[in-house]
Protein backbone atom coordinates (compact mmCIF):
# COMPACT_ATOMS: atom_id res chain seq x y z
CA UNK A 1 0.00 0.00 0.00
CA UNK A 2 1.32 3.40 -0.91
CA UNK A 3 1.15 6.34 1.38
CA UNK A 4 -1.54 8.87 0.61
CA UNK A 5 -0.66 11.65 -1.82
CA UNK A 6 -4.05 13.23 -2.10
CA UNK A 7 -4.66 16.60 -3.70
CA UNK A 8 -6.11 17.83 -0.40
CA UNK A 9 -2.60 17.73 0.95
CA UNK A 10 -1.21 20.26 -1.49
CA UNK A 11 -0.60 23.59 0.14
CA UNK A 12 -0.83 26.76 -1.89
CA UNK A 13 2.31 28.85 -1.72
CA UNK A 14 2.21 30.88 1.44
CA UNK A 15 3.48 30.92 4.95
CA UNK A 16 1.50 28.61 7.18
CA UNK A 17 3.09 28.18 10.53
CA UNK A 18 2.89 24.99 12.50
CA UNK A 19 4.80 23.43 15.36
CA UNK A 20 6.80 20.16 15.26
CA UNK A 21 4.02 18.17 16.97
CA UNK A 22 1.47 19.36 14.40
CA UNK A 23 3.86 18.38 11.62
CA UNK A 24 4.32 14.86 13.09
CA UNK A 25 0.56 14.42 13.38
CA UNK A 26 -0.19 15.60 9.84
CA UNK A 27 2.60 13.47 8.34
CA UNK A 28 1.47 10.36 10.23
CA UNK A 29 -2.19 10.93 9.30
CA UNK A 30 -1.29 10.83 5.61
CA UNK A 31 0.10 7.31 6.14
CA UNK A 32 -3.30 5.99 7.28
CA UNK A 33 -5.34 4.81 4.26
CA UNK A 34 -9.13 4.49 4.40
CA UNK A 35 -10.64 1.04 5.00
CA UNK A 36 -7.58 -0.33 6.75
CA UNK A 37 -7.06 -1.48 10.31
CA UNK A 38 -4.61 0.43 12.48
CA UNK A 39 -3.44 -0.34 16.00
CA UNK A 40 -3.42 2.99 17.79
CA UNK A 41 -1.61 3.96 20.98
CA UNK A 42 -2.17 7.06 23.08
CA UNK A 43 -0.61 10.35 22.07
CA UNK A 44 0.36 11.33 18.54
CA UNK A 45 -0.99 8.18 16.78
CA UNK A 46 -4.41 8.93 18.23
CA UNK A 47 -4.39 12.51 17.00
CA UNK A 48 -3.17 11.36 13.60
CA UNK A 49 -5.93 8.73 13.37
CA UNK A 50 -8.55 11.31 14.30
CA UNK A 51 -7.23 13.71 11.66
CA UNK A 52 -7.11 10.93 9.04
CA UNK A 53 -10.76 10.02 9.78
CA UNK A 54 -11.80 13.62 9.27
CA UNK A 55 -9.71 14.13 6.12
CA UNK A 56 -9.43 11.14 3.80
CA UNK A 57 -10.10 7.99 5.85
CA UNK A 58 -13.58 8.07 7.44
CA UNK A 59 -13.51 4.28 7.78
CA UNK A 60 -10.04 3.96 9.20
CA UNK A 61 -10.69 1.11 11.61
CA UNK A 62 -8.97 2.17 14.81
CA UNK A 63 -7.98 -0.65 17.13
CA UNK A 64 -7.11 0.05 20.78
CA UNK A 65 -5.39 -2.65 22.76
CA UNK A 66 -7.76 -2.82 25.72
CA UNK A 67 -10.76 -3.63 23.58
CA UNK A 68 -12.02 -0.81 21.31
CA UNK A 69 -12.48 -1.65 17.61
CA UNK A 70 -13.62 0.92 15.05
CA UNK A 71 -13.97 3.93 17.33
CA UNK A 72 -14.86 7.25 15.75
CA UNK A 73 -12.33 9.58 17.34
CA UNK A 74 -14.42 12.60 18.21
CA UNK A 75 -12.53 13.29 21.40
CA UNK A 76 -9.07 12.44 22.53
CA UNK A 77 -8.61 9.65 24.99
CA UNK A 78 -6.13 10.43 27.73
CA UNK A 79 -5.95 6.76 28.66
CA UNK A 80 -5.56 3.79 26.36
CA UNK A 81 -8.68 2.24 27.92
CA UNK A 82 -10.71 5.45 28.09
CA UNK A 83 -14.26 5.74 26.81
CA UNK A 84 -13.14 7.58 23.66
CA UNK A 85 -11.30 4.43 22.55
CA UNK A 86 -14.68 2.77 21.95
CA UNK A 87 -16.79 5.85 21.19
CA UNK A 88 -19.34 4.81 18.54
CA UNK A 89 -17.11 1.79 17.88
CA UNK A 90 -18.25 -1.43 16.23
CA UNK A 91 -17.11 -3.59 19.14
CA UNK A 92 -15.96 -3.31 22.74
CA UNK A 93 -14.07 -6.44 23.75
CA UNK A 94 -10.83 -6.98 25.68
CA UNK A 95 -7.08 -7.15 25.26
CA UNK A 96 -6.86 -10.86 24.41
CA UNK A 97 -9.38 -10.46 21.57
CA UNK A 98 -7.53 -7.44 20.18
CA UNK A 99 -4.01 -8.85 20.24
CA UNK A 100 -5.20 -12.26 19.06
CA UNK A 101 -6.81 -10.44 16.11
CA UNK A 102 -3.39 -8.97 15.34
CA UNK A 103 -1.74 -12.36 15.85
CA UNK A 104 -4.16 -13.83 13.26
CA UNK A 105 -2.98 -11.27 10.70
CA UNK A 106 -5.97 -8.91 10.68
CA UNK A 107 -4.19 -5.70 11.58
CA UNK A 108 -2.40 -3.88 8.81
CA UNK A 109 -0.73 -0.96 10.54
CA UNK A 110 0.67 -0.49 13.99
CA UNK A 111 1.76 2.89 15.29
CA UNK A 112 4.51 3.05 17.90
CA UNK A 113 6.76 5.40 19.79
CA UNK A 114 9.93 4.81 21.75
CA UNK A 115 12.88 6.41 23.48
CA UNK A 116 15.44 4.95 21.05
CA UNK A 117 15.44 3.41 17.56
CA UNK A 118 18.28 1.69 15.67
CA UNK A 119 18.97 1.25 11.91
CA UNK A 120 16.82 -1.91 11.84
CA UNK A 121 13.85 -0.24 13.49
CA UNK A 122 14.27 -1.98 16.85
CA UNK A 123 12.69 0.16 19.57
CA UNK A 124 13.56 0.71 23.22
CA UNK A 125 11.02 1.82 25.80
CA UNK A 126 12.37 -0.15 28.80
CA UNK A 127 15.63 1.32 30.16
CA UNK A 128 18.33 3.83 29.33
CA UNK A 129 21.73 2.45 30.35
CA UNK A 130 22.51 -0.99 31.67
CA UNK A 131 19.45 -3.10 32.39
CA UNK A 132 20.66 -4.22 35.80
CA UNK A 133 21.72 -0.73 36.88
CA UNK A 134 19.54 1.52 34.77
CA UNK A 135 20.21 5.21 34.36
CA UNK A 136 16.52 5.70 33.62
CA UNK A 137 13.80 3.12 34.16
CA UNK A 138 11.20 3.72 31.45
CA UNK A 139 7.61 2.39 31.57
CA UNK A 140 8.35 -0.89 29.71
CA UNK A 141 6.90 -2.59 26.67
CA UNK A 142 3.22 -2.11 27.30
CA UNK A 143 1.54 -3.11 24.07
CA UNK A 144 4.49 -2.01 21.91
CA UNK A 145 6.11 -5.44 21.66
CA UNK A 146 2.77 -6.99 20.69
CA UNK A 147 2.15 -4.34 18.02
CA UNK A 148 5.69 -4.70 16.63
CA UNK A 149 5.41 -8.50 16.62
CA UNK A 150 2.02 -8.99 14.95
CA UNK A 151 0.97 -6.00 12.81
CA UNK A 152 1.88 -6.32 9.15
CA UNK A 153 3.54 -2.92 8.93
CA UNK A 154 4.65 -0.80 11.84
CA UNK A 155 5.19 2.91 11.78
CA UNK A 156 7.28 4.60 14.46
CA UNK A 157 6.63 8.24 15.29
CA UNK A 158 9.50 10.00 17.06
CA UNK A 159 11.48 13.17 17.49
CA UNK A 160 14.76 12.76 15.65
CA UNK A 161 18.14 13.41 17.25
CA UNK A 162 21.36 11.52 17.95
CA UNK A 163 20.26 10.39 21.40
CA UNK A 164 17.17 8.74 19.94
CA UNK A 165 18.52 7.48 16.61
CA UNK A 166 21.35 5.25 17.77
CA UNK A 167 23.51 2.49 16.26
CA UNK A 168 22.44 0.10 19.03
CA UNK A 169 19.48 0.56 21.35
CA UNK A 170 20.17 -0.05 25.06
CA UNK A 171 17.36 -2.61 25.17
CA UNK A 172 15.31 -4.18 22.37
CA UNK A 173 11.80 -3.78 23.78
CA UNK A 174 9.99 -4.12 20.47
CA UNK A 175 11.29 -6.04 17.47
CA UNK A 176 12.19 -4.22 14.29
CA UNK A 177 14.20 -6.25 11.81
CA UNK A 178 16.34 -7.38 14.80
CA UNK A 179 19.87 -8.07 13.45
CA UNK A 180 18.89 -7.77 9.77
CA UNK A 181 17.47 -9.76 6.84
CA UNK A 182 15.74 -12.98 7.87
CA UNK A 183 16.20 -12.39 11.60
CA UNK A 184 12.51 -11.87 12.38
CA UNK A 185 11.50 -15.09 10.67
CA UNK A 186 14.39 -16.99 12.31
CA UNK A 187 13.16 -15.77 15.70
CA UNK A 188 9.68 -17.12 14.94
CA UNK A 189 7.94 -13.80 14.26
CA UNK A 190 5.24 -13.95 11.56
CA UNK A 191 6.77 -13.81 8.04
CA UNK A 192 6.17 -10.64 6.05
CA UNK A 193 5.80 -8.39 9.09
CA UNK A 194 8.11 -5.60 10.18
CA UNK A 195 8.89 -1.91 10.33
CA UNK A 196 7.57 0.16 7.44
CA UNK A 197 8.08 3.85 8.14
CA UNK A 198 9.53 6.21 10.69
CA UNK A 199 7.91 9.62 10.89
CA UNK A 200 10.00 12.34 12.52
CA UNK A 201 10.06 16.11 12.79
CA UNK A 202 12.86 16.06 10.17
CA UNK A 203 12.03 13.27 7.75
CA UNK A 204 10.07 10.23 6.67
CA UNK A 205 12.22 7.12 6.62
CA UNK A 206 11.68 3.61 5.30
CA UNK A 207 13.71 0.40 5.15
CA UNK A 208 15.88 -1.02 2.36
CA UNK A 209 14.23 -4.07 0.79
CA UNK A 210 17.34 -6.28 1.05
CA UNK A 211 19.49 -4.97 3.89
CA UNK A 212 16.47 -3.95 6.06
CA UNK A 213 18.42 -0.84 7.13
CA UNK A 214 16.78 2.54 7.50
CA UNK A 215 16.53 4.67 4.36
CA UNK A 216 15.81 8.36 4.04
CA UNK A 217 12.76 8.71 1.77
CA UNK A 218 11.63 12.28 2.25
CA UNK A 219 12.56 15.36 4.20
CA UNK A 220 10.09 17.48 6.07
CA UNK A 221 9.39 20.91 4.50
CA UNK A 222 12.45 23.16 4.50
CA UNK A 223 14.72 20.62 6.19
CA UNK A 224 18.04 20.06 4.36
CA UNK A 225 19.25 16.48 4.03
CA UNK A 226 22.38 17.40 6.02
CA UNK A 227 20.24 18.22 9.03
CA UNK A 228 18.72 14.74 8.90
CA UNK A 229 22.21 13.18 8.81
CA UNK A 230 23.42 15.42 11.62
CA UNK A 231 20.59 14.14 13.82
CA UNK A 232 21.08 10.45 13.08
CA UNK A 233 23.53 8.43 15.17
CA UNK A 234 24.14 5.80 12.48
CA UNK A 235 24.83 5.52 8.77
CA UNK A 236 21.61 6.34 6.99
CA UNK A 237 20.87 4.97 3.52
CA UNK A 238 19.33 7.42 1.06
CA UNK A 239 16.67 6.76 -1.57
CA UNK A 240 17.56 7.53 -5.19
CA UNK A 241 15.13 10.39 -5.12
CA UNK A 242 14.55 12.10 -1.80
CA UNK A 243 11.25 13.90 -1.89
CA UNK A 244 10.29 16.89 0.19
CA UNK A 245 7.01 16.46 2.03
CA UNK A 246 4.39 19.06 1.36
CA UNK A 247 3.73 21.08 4.50
CA UNK A 248 0.52 20.68 6.48
CA UNK A 249 -2.34 22.28 4.60
CA UNK A 250 -4.57 25.01 5.93
CA UNK A 251 -7.39 22.47 6.03
CA UNK A 252 -5.36 19.90 7.97
CA UNK A 253 -4.25 22.48 10.49
CA UNK A 254 -7.75 23.86 10.89
CA UNK A 255 -9.25 20.44 11.56
CA UNK A 256 -6.39 19.55 13.86
CA UNK A 257 -6.69 22.72 15.91
CA UNK A 258 -10.44 23.22 15.91
CA UNK A 259 -11.75 19.65 15.96
CA UNK A 260 -9.12 17.03 16.77
CA UNK A 261 -7.40 18.76 19.68
CA UNK A 262 -9.64 21.72 20.41
CA UNK A 263 -8.52 21.80 24.05
CA UNK A 264 -4.86 21.85 22.96
CA UNK A 265 -3.92 18.92 25.14
CA UNK A 266 -1.14 17.84 22.82
CA UNK A 267 -0.50 20.51 20.18
CA UNK B 1 9.85 -30.03 22.92
CA UNK B 2 13.30 -28.65 22.33
CA UNK B 3 13.93 -25.49 24.37
CA UNK B 4 15.76 -23.00 22.16
CA UNK B 5 15.98 -20.12 24.64
CA UNK B 6 15.07 -19.45 28.26
CA UNK B 7 14.45 -15.94 29.58
CA UNK B 8 16.78 -15.13 32.50
CA UNK B 9 14.07 -13.34 34.50
CA UNK B 10 12.87 -14.91 37.72
CA UNK B 11 9.66 -16.91 37.62
CA UNK B 12 8.09 -14.97 40.48
CA UNK B 13 5.01 -17.16 40.76
CA UNK B 14 5.30 -20.79 39.62
CA UNK B 15 2.34 -22.10 37.56
CA UNK B 16 1.17 -24.83 39.95
CA UNK B 17 -2.04 -25.74 38.14
CA UNK B 18 -2.69 -28.85 40.25
CA UNK B 19 -2.61 -26.85 43.48
CA UNK B 20 -4.87 -24.31 41.79
CA UNK B 21 -7.38 -27.07 41.00
CA UNK B 22 -7.36 -28.20 44.63
CA UNK B 23 -7.81 -24.60 45.75
CA UNK B 24 -10.75 -24.10 43.40
CA UNK B 25 -12.33 -27.38 44.49
CA UNK B 26 -12.31 -26.18 48.09
CA UNK B 27 -13.73 -22.78 47.28
CA UNK B 28 -17.29 -22.37 48.65
CA UNK B 29 -20.01 -22.51 46.00
CA UNK B 30 -22.84 -21.49 48.31
CA UNK B 31 -24.77 -18.28 47.64
CA UNK B 32 -23.59 -16.29 50.63
CA UNK B 33 -23.63 -12.56 51.20
CA UNK B 34 -20.03 -11.47 50.64
CA UNK B 35 -20.50 -7.74 51.17
CA UNK B 36 -17.89 -6.11 53.37
CA UNK B 37 -15.91 -2.90 53.71
CA UNK B 38 -12.55 -2.27 52.04
CA UNK B 39 -10.92 -2.59 55.46
CA UNK B 40 -12.42 -6.01 56.10
CA UNK B 41 -11.77 -7.33 52.59
CA UNK B 42 -8.13 -6.26 52.64
CA UNK B 43 -7.42 -7.52 56.18
CA UNK B 44 -9.12 -10.87 55.53
CA UNK B 45 -7.75 -11.66 52.10
CA UNK B 46 -4.40 -9.92 51.55
CA UNK B 47 -1.20 -10.71 53.43
CA UNK B 48 2.35 -9.41 53.35
CA UNK B 49 4.27 -11.03 50.52
CA UNK B 50 1.19 -11.96 48.49
CA UNK B 51 1.25 -11.90 44.72
CA UNK B 52 -1.51 -9.48 43.66
CA UNK B 53 -2.88 -8.07 40.42
CA UNK B 54 -5.07 -5.15 39.42
CA UNK B 55 -7.05 -5.06 36.24
CA UNK B 56 -7.10 -2.68 33.28
CA UNK B 57 -5.04 0.50 33.19
CA UNK B 58 -4.78 2.53 36.32
CA UNK B 59 -6.98 5.46 35.39
CA UNK B 60 -9.77 3.35 33.90
CA UNK B 61 -11.90 1.19 36.19
CA UNK B 62 -9.03 0.98 38.65
CA UNK B 63 -9.66 -0.40 42.15
CA UNK B 64 -8.43 2.72 43.93
CA UNK B 65 -10.50 2.36 47.09
CA UNK B 66 -8.97 -1.11 47.61
CA UNK B 67 -5.43 0.02 46.79
CA UNK B 68 -5.71 2.95 49.18
CA UNK B 69 -6.81 0.55 51.90
CA UNK B 70 -3.84 -1.75 51.21
CA UNK B 71 -1.53 1.22 51.64
CA UNK B 72 -3.40 2.35 54.78
CA UNK B 73 -3.13 -1.08 56.41
CA UNK B 74 0.61 -1.21 55.81
CA UNK B 75 0.60 -4.41 53.78
CA UNK B 76 4.03 -4.80 52.27
CA UNK B 77 6.56 -6.94 50.35
CA UNK B 78 3.95 -7.39 47.67
CA UNK B 79 4.67 -9.13 44.41
CA UNK B 80 2.68 -7.50 41.64
CA UNK B 81 1.68 -8.01 38.01
CA UNK B 82 2.68 -4.58 36.80
CA UNK B 83 0.30 -3.20 34.31
CA UNK B 84 -0.73 0.04 35.83
CA UNK B 85 -0.79 3.76 36.10
CA UNK B 86 -2.24 5.42 39.16
CA UNK B 87 -2.87 2.48 41.46
CA UNK B 88 0.58 0.92 41.18
CA UNK B 89 2.11 4.37 41.58
CA UNK B 90 0.47 4.51 45.03
CA UNK B 91 1.98 1.16 46.03
CA UNK B 92 5.38 2.19 44.64
CA UNK B 93 5.24 5.56 46.39
CA UNK B 94 4.48 3.81 49.66
CA UNK B 95 7.37 1.37 49.06
CA UNK B 96 5.22 -1.74 49.25
CA UNK B 97 6.37 -3.61 46.14
CA UNK B 98 9.16 -6.16 46.37
CA UNK B 99 8.87 -7.87 42.98
CA UNK B 100 7.32 -6.87 39.68
CA UNK B 101 6.25 -8.71 36.58
CA UNK B 102 6.30 -5.47 34.65
CA UNK B 103 4.78 -4.62 31.31
CA UNK B 104 3.98 -0.94 31.61
CA UNK B 105 4.05 1.35 34.58
CA UNK B 106 3.81 4.96 33.57
CA UNK B 107 1.51 7.94 33.56
CA UNK B 108 0.43 7.67 29.92
CA UNK B 109 0.12 11.22 28.55
CA UNK B 110 2.02 12.55 31.57
CA UNK B 111 5.05 10.39 30.83
CA UNK B 112 7.23 8.13 32.95
CA UNK B 113 6.41 7.16 36.52
CA UNK B 114 8.79 8.88 38.91
CA UNK B 115 7.85 6.37 41.59
CA UNK B 116 8.79 3.45 39.33
CA UNK B 117 12.07 5.19 38.54
CA UNK B 118 12.93 5.75 42.20
CA UNK B 119 11.98 2.26 43.31
CA UNK B 120 13.71 0.38 40.47
CA UNK B 121 16.78 2.59 40.01
CA UNK B 122 17.46 2.40 43.78
CA UNK B 123 16.98 -1.37 43.83
CA UNK B 124 14.18 -1.20 46.41
CA UNK B 125 12.08 -3.20 43.97
CA UNK B 126 14.31 -6.26 44.18
CA UNK B 127 13.02 -8.20 41.19
CA UNK B 128 11.84 -6.85 37.84
CA UNK B 129 10.78 -9.25 35.11
CA UNK B 130 9.76 -7.95 31.66
CA UNK B 131 6.65 -8.84 29.63
CA UNK B 132 4.41 -7.29 26.99
CA UNK B 133 0.83 -6.23 27.79
CA UNK B 134 -0.70 -9.15 25.92
CA UNK B 135 1.83 -11.51 27.53
CA UNK B 136 0.53 -10.63 31.01
CA UNK B 137 -3.09 -11.00 29.84
CA UNK B 138 -2.28 -14.31 28.13
CA UNK B 139 -0.53 -15.56 31.26
CA UNK B 140 -3.82 -14.97 33.08
CA UNK B 141 -5.61 -16.68 30.22
CA UNK B 142 -3.40 -19.77 30.63
CA UNK B 143 -4.20 -19.85 34.35
CA UNK B 144 -7.88 -19.37 33.50
CA UNK B 145 -7.62 -22.35 31.12
CA UNK B 146 -6.01 -24.38 33.92
CA UNK B 147 -2.89 -25.13 31.86
CA UNK B 148 0.74 -24.34 32.85
CA UNK B 149 1.68 -22.34 29.74
CA UNK B 150 0.35 -20.82 26.54
CA UNK B 151 2.15 -20.55 23.17
CA UNK B 152 2.22 -17.07 21.58
CA UNK B 153 4.14 -15.14 18.93
CA UNK B 154 4.88 -12.02 21.00
CA UNK B 155 8.26 -11.13 22.55
CA UNK B 156 10.29 -13.31 20.16
CA UNK B 157 13.78 -12.06 19.28
CA UNK B 158 13.83 -9.24 21.84
CA UNK B 159 15.41 -8.26 25.16
CA UNK B 160 11.86 -8.21 26.52
CA UNK B 161 11.97 -12.00 26.16
CA UNK B 162 15.57 -12.25 27.39
CA UNK B 163 14.65 -10.54 30.70
CA UNK B 164 11.35 -12.40 31.08
CA UNK B 165 10.71 -15.90 32.39
CA UNK B 166 9.32 -17.04 29.02
CA UNK B 167 10.83 -19.83 26.98
CA UNK B 168 11.23 -20.31 23.24
CA UNK B 169 10.70 -23.83 21.98
CA UNK B 170 10.59 -25.50 18.60
CA UNK B 171 6.89 -25.96 17.84
CA UNK B 172 6.19 -29.70 17.57
CA UNK B 173 3.68 -29.09 14.76
CA UNK B 174 5.25 -26.43 12.54
CA UNK B 175 8.92 -26.66 13.51
CA UNK B 176 9.06 -22.87 13.98
CA UNK B 177 10.24 -21.20 17.18
CA UNK B 178 7.37 -20.19 19.43
CA UNK B 179 7.23 -18.38 22.77
CA UNK B 180 5.75 -20.16 25.80
CA UNK B 181 4.35 -18.00 28.59
CA UNK B 182 3.95 -19.50 32.06
CA UNK B 183 0.46 -19.33 33.57
CA UNK B 184 0.15 -16.57 36.17
CA UNK B 185 -1.94 -17.57 39.17
CA UNK B 186 -2.59 -14.68 41.54
CA UNK B 187 -2.89 -14.97 45.30
CA UNK B 188 -5.28 -12.02 45.13
CA UNK B 189 -7.00 -10.29 42.23
CA UNK B 190 -8.54 -6.83 42.60
CA UNK B 191 -11.17 -5.78 40.06
CA UNK B 192 -13.47 -2.77 40.09
CA UNK B 193 -16.74 -3.27 38.19
CA UNK B 194 -19.87 -1.33 37.35
CA UNK B 195 -22.23 -3.54 39.34
CA UNK B 196 -22.28 -6.70 41.40
CA UNK B 197 -24.79 -8.59 43.49
CA UNK B 198 -24.24 -9.57 47.11
CA UNK B 199 -22.83 -12.96 46.08
CA UNK B 200 -20.19 -11.54 43.73
CA UNK B 201 -21.72 -11.89 40.28
CA UNK B 202 -20.36 -8.94 38.34
CA UNK B 203 -21.04 -6.90 35.21
CA UNK B 204 -18.73 -4.50 33.40
CA UNK B 205 -19.87 -1.90 30.86
CA UNK B 206 -17.71 -0.98 27.87
CA UNK B 207 -14.40 -2.70 27.14
CA UNK B 208 -13.46 -5.44 29.55
CA UNK B 209 -9.64 -5.28 29.43
CA UNK B 210 -8.54 -8.59 30.90
CA UNK B 211 -11.12 -8.85 33.69
CA UNK B 212 -12.54 -12.20 32.58
CA UNK B 213 -9.08 -13.80 32.41
CA UNK B 214 -7.73 -12.27 35.63
CA UNK B 215 -10.81 -13.15 37.65
CA UNK B 216 -10.37 -16.79 36.64
CA UNK B 217 -6.63 -16.68 37.41
CA UNK B 218 -7.09 -15.49 41.02
CA UNK B 219 -7.11 -17.71 44.09
CA UNK B 220 -8.78 -14.97 46.09
CA UNK B 221 -10.78 -12.31 44.30
CA UNK B 222 -11.94 -9.00 45.74
CA UNK B 223 -14.56 -7.19 43.68
CA UNK B 224 -15.37 -3.55 44.30
CA UNK B 225 -18.47 -2.24 42.56
CA UNK B 226 -19.97 1.14 41.81
CA UNK B 227 -23.28 -0.32 42.97
CA UNK B 228 -24.62 -3.51 44.45
CA UNK B 229 -27.79 -4.63 42.67
CA UNK B 230 -30.22 -7.48 43.14
CA UNK B 231 -29.44 -11.03 42.08
CA UNK B 232 -32.55 -10.74 39.87
CA UNK B 233 -30.62 -8.36 37.56
CA UNK B 234 -28.18 -11.16 36.86
CA UNK B 235 -30.80 -13.88 36.50
CA UNK B 236 -32.59 -11.75 33.87
CA UNK B 237 -29.41 -10.97 31.92
CA UNK B 238 -26.99 -13.87 32.46
CA UNK B 239 -25.21 -13.03 29.20
CA UNK B 240 -23.91 -9.88 30.88
CA UNK B 241 -22.13 -11.69 33.72
CA UNK B 242 -18.39 -11.43 33.17
CA UNK B 243 -17.44 -12.72 36.62
CA UNK B 244 -19.61 -15.45 38.21
CA UNK B 245 -20.01 -15.32 42.00
CA UNK B 246 -18.10 -18.48 42.88
CA UNK B 247 -14.83 -16.84 41.82
CA UNK B 248 -15.39 -14.02 44.29
CA UNK B 249 -14.42 -13.78 47.98
CA UNK B 250 -15.47 -10.24 48.81
CA UNK B 251 -17.87 -7.67 47.39
CA UNK B 252 -17.14 -4.08 48.36
CA UNK B 253 -19.64 -1.39 47.44
CA UNK B 254 -17.48 1.52 46.35
CA UNK B 255 -19.13 4.40 44.52
CA UNK B 256 -16.42 6.42 42.80
CA UNK B 257 -14.17 3.49 43.63
CA UNK B 258 -11.97 4.31 40.63
CA UNK B 259 -11.51 7.99 41.53
CA UNK B 260 -9.44 9.88 40.33
CA UNK B 261 -9.67 7.40 37.48
CA UNK B 262 -12.76 6.99 35.35
CA UNK B 263 -15.66 4.57 35.02
CA UNK B 264 -17.12 4.55 31.53
CA UNK B 265 -20.68 5.93 31.25
CA UNK B 266 -20.66 6.83 34.98
CA UNK B 267 -17.93 9.38 35.63
CA UNK B 268 -14.96 10.79 33.76
CA UNK B 269 -11.51 10.96 35.27
CA UNK B 270 -10.65 13.80 37.61
CA UNK B 271 -7.93 15.55 35.65
CA UNK B 272 -7.17 18.08 38.40
CA UNK B 273 -6.59 15.31 40.93
CA UNK B 274 -4.42 13.32 38.51
CA UNK B 275 -2.34 16.40 37.76
CA UNK B 276 -1.96 16.96 41.50
CA UNK B 277 -0.47 13.47 41.77
CA UNK B 278 1.72 13.92 38.68
CA UNK B 279 3.25 16.99 40.33
CA UNK B 280 3.44 15.44 43.80
CA UNK B 281 5.04 12.24 42.52
CA UNK B 282 8.11 14.07 41.26
CA UNK B 283 9.82 14.15 44.68
CA UNK B 284 9.79 11.66 47.54
CA UNK B 285 8.67 14.29 50.07
CA UNK B 286 5.76 15.63 48.04
CA UNK B 287 4.67 12.10 47.12
CA UNK B 288 4.66 11.23 50.82
CA UNK B 289 2.63 14.36 51.58
CA UNK B 290 0.06 13.28 49.00
CA UNK B 291 -0.24 9.85 50.64
CA UNK B 292 -0.48 11.51 54.07
CA UNK B 293 -3.33 13.69 52.92
CA UNK B 294 -5.39 11.36 50.74
CA UNK B 295 -4.69 7.92 52.20
CA UNK B 296 -3.30 7.99 55.75
CA UNK B 297 -5.20 11.18 56.60
CA UNK B 298 -8.62 9.56 56.10
CA UNK B 299 -9.91 6.38 57.67
CA UNK B 300 -11.88 5.01 54.71
CA UNK B 301 -13.14 5.58 51.17
CA UNK B 302 -16.19 7.57 52.32
CA UNK B 303 -13.99 10.07 54.13
CA UNK B 304 -11.79 10.30 51.05
CA UNK B 305 -14.83 11.13 48.90
CA UNK B 306 -15.95 13.74 51.42
CA UNK B 307 -12.55 15.37 51.12
CA UNK B 308 -12.85 15.45 47.33
CA UNK B 309 -16.31 16.97 47.73
CA UNK B 310 -19.78 16.23 46.40
CA UNK B 311 -19.80 19.09 43.93
CA UNK B 312 -16.66 17.92 42.19
CA UNK B 313 -17.89 14.32 42.00
CA UNK B 314 -21.29 15.42 40.65
CA UNK B 315 -19.50 17.30 37.94
CA UNK B 316 -17.56 14.17 36.92
CA UNK B 317 -20.93 12.36 36.65
CA UNK B 318 -22.38 15.15 34.53
CA UNK B 319 -19.44 15.10 32.12
CA UNK B 320 -19.81 11.34 31.64
CA UNK B 321 -23.53 11.71 31.03
CA UNK B 322 -22.86 14.34 28.41
CA UNK B 323 -20.45 11.96 26.66
CA UNK B 324 -23.04 9.19 26.75
CA UNK B 325 -25.68 11.49 25.25
CA UNK B 326 -23.29 12.47 22.48
CA UNK B 327 -22.63 8.81 21.77
CA UNK B 328 -26.26 7.84 21.41
CA UNK B 329 -27.42 10.96 19.52
CA UNK B 330 -24.73 11.66 16.95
Amino acid sequence: MKEQRHSDFQTPPGTLTYNPTELLICTAARLMPDNTTAFIGTGIPMLAASLAQKMHAPNLVTVFEFGGTGAILEKLPLAVGGECTFHRAVAASGICDIVETAQRGFIEYGFLGGAQIDPYGNLNSTVIGDYCQPKVRLPGSGGANDVGSHCWQTIAIMRQDKRRFVEKVDFVTTPGYLSGPGAREAAGLPPGTGPYRVVTNLAVLGYHAESKRMVLLATQPGIPIEQVFANTGFELLVAEVVEENSPPTAKELQILREEVDRDHLYI
Amino acid sequence: MEVIQSGIGELIQPPDVNAFREWNRAKPKALIDKRMTEAEAVSRFIRDGDYIGTELYGTVRCPMSLINEIVRQGITDLRVAGQGVFELDMLLAAGRIKALDVTYIGLEVYGVSNCLRREVESGRVKTCVEWSNAAIAWRFKAAAMGVPFIPVRSMLGTDTLKYSAAKVVKCPYTGDPICLLPALILDVGLIHVHRADIYGNAQIDGISGFAAEMARASKRLIISAEEVVSNEEFRCHPDRTIIPYYLVDAVVEAPFGSHPGEMCYVYVRDEAQIREWVEASKEIETAQAYLDKYIYGVSNHQEYLEMIGRERLDNLNRMAKRETDERTTP
